[in-house]
């Protein structure tokens, strides 16, 4: 049987543009896993502290606003520091290629581009997260 | 058997003739013959006279300019006045979009539409903590009357009209444009152009809110009653299905949702005792242009008969301005594809041009950049010239309504409206617009809506060239960069601003405004005051959260 993973949808940055996050919550969702969502404009504390209390496997980012060089490396530290370094970070949105590899570098796991098909993102996520379990 | 008898006997004959060769010719095909619009409405092969009749040319279409406006809002339409080309730009300082704007209006646009970043679409701060990396990067940063007046350095006024894209705050950013003019010794009576102002669509889906509905829209009934009185020639609202449809609903959710959002700022401003006549010209509409180009002149064309018949009606205005829906029209940026980007210069270029033959009044192309970053300059003159071409080149424009009586038109505008009209009974049904947010009716048929259409695309019902068919590799394109001297350059200002104003007069006023929204009475002249003050928009925003609270959104997916 596949094993359910715990996935930790999240909304950093100040932007609204909710429609990826939500569409990505329910393919996950249908695809058999346990998802939650933090809803808008969540502070990294914010998402940190959701995902260790909630015990995820892994948080997945979705930002528009441009902030991302900014807000995810300080995600990727409070996670080091709260006793998260083992919960993986995927994100999504508008973040231009250049900056992927940056962040990529910096630890984030994978990043899902513009058009990137639900169906790779939940075959990624059951073939990368919580191996080894 | 009369003349017309026969005549209608010969059609059917002869559309029976047609079906049966048609159906013939599918059988031998391996495609099927179900054909869809982007919205997932059926397409007939074949449209003719048997679809429209008893179509009663006055009573559904009109001349231009006349009711019920289907053919468009003026008699003259292009002819007398081609749509303001109007580019929504903003980004990094306000000397950086001065800059841009200046840029813009040397090449040829005719309307300024600001684009801030989010701190001030929130009404917060740049040196707030949620600011952090914000500052700049979807918009241009403004907290005080200090920046807005670099915004409009050297533009006159007067002459330029200008589009805000601002909803929860927008009081705050009208009475600082106001201020500016006032500055330049342009009177508040001279100047024009619209705030967006439409906080329902914040709430059903770009969520951009901040206050909770009932205090949010007393402020909205605030600038409606003091336009009226004070700034005659300025669109108090922009009422917004653009953002309704980016979040995925169809173009009849789009059409729906919107103008029922419609219904209820009239509802509350008739509820305030305003006459509908006296505010009712100065609101106007802003849609968008999706990839279906029939489904998207369908949609217009209805909204301006469905609103005509809203205010007729429904609301007994009398004033003929009163019935028009002018609009404004953005071309859909979810609709451009990251994967070849050059493509959706077509893409645009398609869309724009629904919008025109669908009658807009004035006009945004996006650029083909924008899955990336906001546009470069190159790539936005690209969208600017594409509107240029499609006025000047494609012969469009000769002709009012070109496609006024085309079967396939009529009556998928028909079909459409009747759609949107069961849509708004529903609405009313529920005791309003506000009331469906609050049971988040139109927020769950949106997310319904995005998810049907992306397993579309994903079992490629639906077909997006370069990303689920005909894909390749593509160059890196070149994108514009806002750099962190420009959150530096900003912060700057603020930190001036706070040292050298008037501290006392500020904290007298902030406190001033404070009384005048626990009584309730017209919050712009106090609103007005502040600004001039250079108290900041985090400032103002912050003392009326103290009294009205802060909306706080239903989590669910």
């Amino acid at each position: 049987m596949k094993k359910k993973i715990r996935i930790l949808v999240a909304k950093p940055g100040l932007d609204g543009h909710d429609r990826g996050a939500k569409v990505i919550c329910r393919a996950l969702r249908d695809a058999g896993h346990e998802v939650i969502y933090t809803g808008l404009r969540r502070t990294p504390d914010e998402i940190v502290t959701a995902a260790v209390q909630e015990d995820v496997d892994v948080i997945g980012l979705s930002i528009l606003s441009g902030a991302h060089n900014v807000l995810f490396p300080r995600i990727l530290e409070l996670l080091r520091k709260n006793e998260g370094a083992d919960i993986q970070v995927i994100a999504g949105g508008i973040i231009p290629e250049k900056d992927i590899l940056e962040l990529k570098k910096k630890g984030i796991a994978e990043i899902f581009p513009p058009g990137t098909s639900t169906v790779d993102i939940v075959d990624w996520v059951e073939k990368n997260v919580g191996a080894g379990d | 058997m009369t003349k017309e008898k026969k005549s209608t006997d010969a059609r059917n004959a002869s559309f029976d003739a047609w079906k049966k060769s048609y159906e013939e010719g599918m059988a031998k095909c391996s495609i099927g013959t179900e054909r869809t619009t982007l919205s997932g409405k059926r397409s007939n092969p074949l449209y003719t006279p048997l679809d429209l009749q008893d179509f009663d040319y006055g009573e559904r279409l009109g001349q231009p300019g006349q009711y019920p406006y289907a053919r468009g809002v003026h008699s003259t339409m292009y002819h007398g006045r081609l749509w303001t080309m109007r580019q929504f730009s903003g980004f990094g300082t306000a000397e950086d979009t001065n800059r841009r704007y200046k840029y813009l209006l040397s090449h040829g646009q005719t309307g300024l539409s600001v684009a801030f970043h989010l701190p001030t679409l929130m009404g917060i701060d740049s040196d707030h903590p949620l600011a952090l990396g914000e500052i700049g990067k979807c918009g241009v940063a403004i907290d005080s009357l200090a920046d807005m007046e670099v915004l409009f350095d050297g533009i006159p006024l007067d002459r330029i009209t200008t589009s805000m894209t601002i909803n929860a705050p927008a009081a705050v950013l009208w009475a600082m444009y106001i201020a500016v003019a006032e500055k330049q010794k342009v009177s508040p009576r001279a100047i024009s152009g619209t705030i967006q102002n439409d906080i329902l669509k914040e709430y059903i889906a770009q969520k951009t809110f901040i206050f909770p509905p009932a205090p949010s829209m007393k402020l909205i009934v605030d600038t409606f009653e003091y336009g009226t009185h004070e700034v005659p020639r300025w669109n108090t609202i922009s009422i917004s299905g653009y953002h309704i449809r980016e979040a995925g609903s169809t173009a009849v959710q789009e059409l729906a949702f919107t103008l029922r959002d419609g219904i209820e700022y009239v509802e509350w401003a008739l509820e305030r005792g305003l006459e509908v006549d006296a505010f009712a010209p100065r609101l106007s509409y802003f849609f968008n242009s999706h990839n279906d180009f029939f489904e998207e002149i369908a949609k217009f064309r209805a909204a301006r008969r469905i609103w005509a018949d809203v205010m007729r009606n429904r609301f007994g205005a009398k004033d003929h301005r009163s019935w028009l829906l002018r609009f404004h029209t953005q071309t859909s940026g979810v609709a451009l594809m990251a994967q070849q980007p050059y493509n959706n210069v077509v893409r645009v270029a398609l869309q724009a041009l629904a919008a025109v033959l669908g009658g807009t009044q004035s006009l945004h192309t996006n650029s083909l950049d924008e899955t990336y970053a906001l546009p470069s300059e190159e790539a936005v003159t690209i969208a600017l010239r594409t509107q240029q071409i499609i006025a000047h080149e494609s012969g469009v424009v000769n002709t009012i309504d070109p496609l006024g009586g085309a079967y396939f038109v009529e009556k998928l505008t028909e079909e459409v409206e009747t759609e949107a009209r069961d849509y708004i009974r529903k609405i009313d049904d529920m005791g309003g617009m506000v009331k469906a947010i609050e049971m988040g009716f139109p927020q769950r048929e949106i997310i319904d809506s995005a998810y049907a259409y992306q397993k579309a695309v994903e079992k490629k019902e639906k077909i997006i060239v370069g990303v689920n068919a005909f894909t390749s590799e593509h160059d890196e394109i070149p994108l514009l960069n806002i750099d962190d001297s420009a959150a530096r350059q900003h912060l700057n200002r603020l930190q001036d601003v706070r040292r050298t104003r008037n501290a006392a007069r500020v904290k007298a006023l902030l406190s001033d405004l404070k009384k005048a929204a626990e009584d309730e009475v017209n919050l712009m002249p106090v609103i007005l005051d502040c600004v001039k003050s250079y108290a900041t928009l985090g400032e103002i925003i912050g003392t009326l959260k103290d009294v009205y609270g802060e909306y706080e959104e239903p989590i669910t997916f």
